[in-house]
């Protein structure tokens, strides 16, 4: 038995994982931080795919985190600097390229006249109602039915927030929240390439389609997430790994202990209390608590046991919905791809590739059966065009986010990944003419291998599907979603926690705050 | 060709034509999906066949479950509240299992048949919850409720029956074991099953001597008519479920959906009801690691008891069917209900369970019940002096011939 004794052993060197280390330490504790892989990152991670090629693992853009966390742990100082900010959304089309404007105050110019008055006033509104449900990602969930004042203070403050939006905008949030975001774009636009694109954030990472009930809210969320500005996305210097890695020397720097090459095999529960790890080599590390970033179907069912917990909260976990859904493909070209639509542009944006409500749902409708989608809409983009380091000089990378690709293929994905693999690059190609000719490398992650690659169960980038029924109060459960497990001691802090996935550390940073809290 | 469904909603048990045969009256009510007897004849005839001689109550509508596997042990241990690690093989504890909240989903029994396998015995159906429980445990749950008949054989002259259909060494079984017994001759050998033992278990609902006999339903009637035969001279009689409530009644055990709600049926908050509650703290074992609610009894545990199922001795003879309680006798405060009454024959005493609110349950405490009596259409309204008992249900007392239980 080792020695040492730590106050959190935190599992997984992911962004959650790191910033909840970094705020632990800081605040004094003994941290230990131990990663599977071989080096810290998760699905934050920049690796080599090709000989000289790098590429973001799985995230590929900076939008999420917000600005005051990154400054709360200095992570320019850590070496963190963006190559882009502020990056475009251009959405590719056979007639040419539509540029999204950002929210919420710039000016459409691509757009018919009557678009563009549609589209200032609807991001207008989206903005406002962004704003108001940002206080809720920022938060804490409260308990329901708690008696303690700061589940008071905090329901309160966040119906102040919603009741400042006044009536009519309240009476708008009420009624498009539950709904599906095709009926709430037919509602204010005709251009289909600008429908497509905006559908295409609220279905982005989810198993949903346009036309699924709730799609409002996921696109209501992103925008939230975002800080109600599309116009934030931005691409660290040597990709998202930098961040991560910036995130592991903040950590470090405040007296956190990062190992890596230890996979943990399962916990140590003593007298109904998590008290340590046990490392697939054997080893046993006691800590007075576990935080985990995993998540919680592999914290809860693998890692903790079922045995130590109640069979109803066990229920709950496997109903939880988390089927990935979402491919990456990362390519290594010989020469800069020219997109038919940017004649005059360069692709330093962040190009989507969806072009109309039909064929989101389409796309949408053969993952619904089990199937990947045989027109897949794509995110792109080229991280070389604005970072020319992530590959020889002259060559350059393409990193696309498919959707949909269920994790659950029928078939499997094994004999079906090089068909997938064609139809991705069919898409691109008809896009960009002569990029096929152009590939020295391809590597597509399937949600399966994003599973086996991430240790994620299922797949999910958000650990769990983002949806009404899971959000907030009940993230990922009743019963877990203060960060805290019912077994003492285990805490939670990844992207099943509210307020979910995306590289947004706002998980990491609120399973920090309630630990100390408790231990207060 | 078998009736279809809709023709006959009720199954008939493998004793039913033996049954309706002896039935009287005509009167059988469902339970668990077949039709069972309610009374055969009288219930005051049939209650004093269960404390006087020998009775038969037909168990099969009992759900029935067979466990095995490597985490058996593992996986009941972590449903129910009392520790399975330590049943020995042979051997059958009374055993309740709670939801995430400690409160009671059902009661039941379970027999550990085998190092890795289990029967678990229990009035409705649980196998959803049993494989919610399963995940992460390598078990098998299949149900087996259709491929055994059960006869409940309770009474003073119990033993003396099997002993005279020949189940040699009947006498050795202890309280809560159960054996396997070679079959006599008559039984065995015309037996189309084949099967040459039979599975009896010292177990019952009666808190007296008695028995209850697990059988292929080929062998069924045989078994019936051999021991109705055997126990002529012993005034051995079938019973129906109303005779069998007065006995467990005075006995102390509880009925599912009359002293308690599962809580998986209740629908508002507070109904559901947790063992500590029901008095049965007793079945809860804190120290056998963790099992599905036991944080919850824990706090529980930990605070001050809301209320507390208690028994009653009502003063007078009628007893105090769905009683009101009250702390005085002008019925100003109310501080419970009577769940379960009746006029107990062998202890000369009328008897009730009641769930009070503390600490109006302690023993000795004197509390109202309001009683209604219906004397040829013309109601009356008495309120009549109880006295609390101490607890309804001794802790892992073996139920045996001792009339003195009853009245302790």
């Amino acid at each position: 038995m080792s020695a040492s004794r730590y106050d959190c052993i935190v599992i997984g060197a992911g962004h959650n994982g790191l910033t909840c280390a970094a705020y632990l330490a800081r605040a004094g504790r003994r941290v230990l931080v131990l990663e599977a892989a071989e080096a810290p990152g998760g699905a934050a991670a920049t690796h080599e795919f090709a000989p000289g090629f790098r590429v973001s693992s799985c995230a590929h853009l900076l939008h999420l985190m917000p600005g005051w966390l990154l400054g709360e742990l200095g992570l320019a100082g850590h070496g963190l600097r963006m190559a882009a900010e502020r990056m475009p959304t251009l959405a590719l089309s056979a007639a040419g390229a539509l540029q999204i404007p950002p929210y919420p105050d710039s000016a459409a110019r691509d757009l018919g006249e009557a678009d563009a008055r549609a589209f200032r006033e609807y991001a207008a509104m989206m903005g406002r109602l962004a704003r108001a449900l940002r206080p809720i990602l920022e938060a804490v969930p409260p308990r329901l039915g708690s008696r303690a004042w700061r589940d008071r203070l905090t329901l309160l403050g966040l119906g102040a927030r919603l009741r400042l939006l006044g009536r009519s905008d309240m009476r708008e949030l009420l009624r498009i929240a539950g709904m599906c975001v095709q009926d709430l774009l037919d509602e204010h636009f005709e251009n289909p390439l600008l429908k497509g694109a905006l559908a295409f954030d609220a279905v982005l990472g989810t198993n949903l389609g346009p036309r699924s009930p709730g799609t409002v809210f996921t696109l209501l969320y992103r925008l939230a997430a975002g800080g109600g500005s599309a116009g934030s996305l931005a691409q660290p210097v040597g990709g998202l790994g930098a961040l991560t890695e910036a995130l592991a020397r903040a950590a470090s720097s405040a007296g956190a202990e990062l190992r890596c090459d230890a996979p943990v095999a399962r916990m140590i529960v003593t007298e109904d209390s998590a008290a340590g790890v046990i490392l697939e080599s054997g080893e046993r590390l006691q800590a007075k608590c576990v935080v985990s970033s995993a998540d919680p179907r592999t914290t809860f069912l693998r890692l903790l046991g079922p045995e130590h917990l109640d069979a109803g909260f066990v229920r709950r976990i496997t109903h939880l919905r988390g089927q990935g859904m979402t491919a990456k493909l990362h390519l290594a070209l010989d020469r800069m791809p020219r997109f038919a639509a940017l004649t005059a542009l360069a692709p330093t944006g962040r190009l989507v590739i969806a072009p109309s409500l039909q064929a989101v749902e389409r796309a949408f409708n053969d993952a619904k059966y089990g199937r990947f989608s045989a027109a897949p809409l794509l995110e792109v983009i080229v991280p070389t065009a604005v970072d020319p380091g992530l590959a020889p000089a002259g060559r350059h990378v393409l990193s696309a986010v498919v959707q949909y690709a269920p994790h659950g293929v029928a078939g499997g994905w094994e004999g079906q990944r090089e068909q997938f693999l064609d139809t991705i690059l069919q898409t691109l190609e008809a896009h960009a003419p002569g990029l096929r000719e152009s590939v020295c490398a391809a590597e597509l992650l399937t949600p399966q291998d994003i599973e086996s690659r991430f240790r994620i169960s299922g797949g999910h980038w958000h650990h769990a599907e983002l949806a009404l029924d899971q959000f907030f109060m009940v993230r990922p459960v009743a019963g877990a979603a203060q960060y805290r497990a019912p077994v003492r001691g285990l805490f939670l802090c990844g992207a099943g926690c509210h307020p979910g996935g995306g590289v947004m550390g706002l998980a990491g940073h609120h399973a920090a705050r309630r630990i100390l809290a408790e231990a207060a | 060709m078998p009736e279809p469904h809709y023709r006959q909603p009720l199954l008939r048990t493998p004793f039913h034509e033996r049954m309706r045969a002896f039935s009287q009256v005509d009167s059988f009510i469902p339970w668990s999906g077949y039709s069972t007897v309610d009374v055969f004849s009288t219930v005051e005839q049939e209650y004093f066949a269960i404390r006087n001689g020998a009775s038969l109550y037909d168990l099969t509508p009992m759900v029935k479950y067979r466990v095995t596997g490597a985490d058996a042990t593992r996986f009941l241990d972590r449903l129910v509240t009392r520790s399975i690690a330590k049943l020995a093989v042979g051997r059958v504890a009374y055993a309740l299992w709670c939801d995430d909240g400690g409160l009671l989903i059902d009661d039941g029994t379970v027999f550990r048949m085998a190092e890795q396998e289990y029967r678990l015995c229990t009035g409705e159906r649980q196998l959803d919850w049993l494989l919610d429980s399963s995940v992460g445990f390598d078990v098998r749950i299949e149900e087996i409720t259709a491929d055994i008949a059960a006869l409940a054989l309770q009474g003073p002259c119990s033993c003396w029956i099997l002993k005279a259909i020949g189940l040699e060494g009947i006498e050795t079984l202890a309280p809560f074991a159960h054996r396997g017994f070679r079959l006599p001759q008559q039984l065995a050998a015309a037996g189309p099953s084949g099967a040459a033992t039979m599975m009896v278990s010292r177990t019952g609902f009666t808190g007296d001597l008695g028995y209850e006999l697990w059988v292929d339903p080929a062998d069924a009637e045989r078994l019936w008519d051999a021991l109705m035969e055997a126990g002529r001279v012993r005034l051995v009689r079938p019973v129906g479920s109303r005779a069998l409530n007065i006995a467990r009644l005075e006995a102390g055990f509880l009925l599912p959906n009359v002293d308690f709600v599962s809580s998986a049926h209740t629908l508002r908050n507070g109904s559901a009801r947790s063992p500590l509650e029901l008095g049965l703290g007793w079945c809860v074992d804190f120290g056998k690691g963790h099992f599905t609610g036991r944080r919850a009894l824990l706090e529980e545990q930990g605070g001050t008891p809301r209320r507390r199922l208690a028994g009653l001795d009502v003063e007078g003879t009628k007893p105090a069917h769905n009683a009101l309680v009250y702390a005085d006798r002008s019925g100003r405060r109310e501080i419970g209900s009577v769940s379960s009454a009746a006029w107990s024959p062998t202890c000369k005493r009328n008897i009730a369970l009641a769930m009070l609110d503390a600490p109006h349950f302690m023993t000795g405490r004197q509390v109202w019940t309001e009683i209604y009596l219906n004397r040829e259409l013309t109601w009356e309204r008495r309120m009549v002096r109880a006295l609390g008992r101490t607890a309804i249900l001794r802790t892992g007392a073996a139920p045996r011939h001792s009339p003195g239980r009853l009245l302790s």
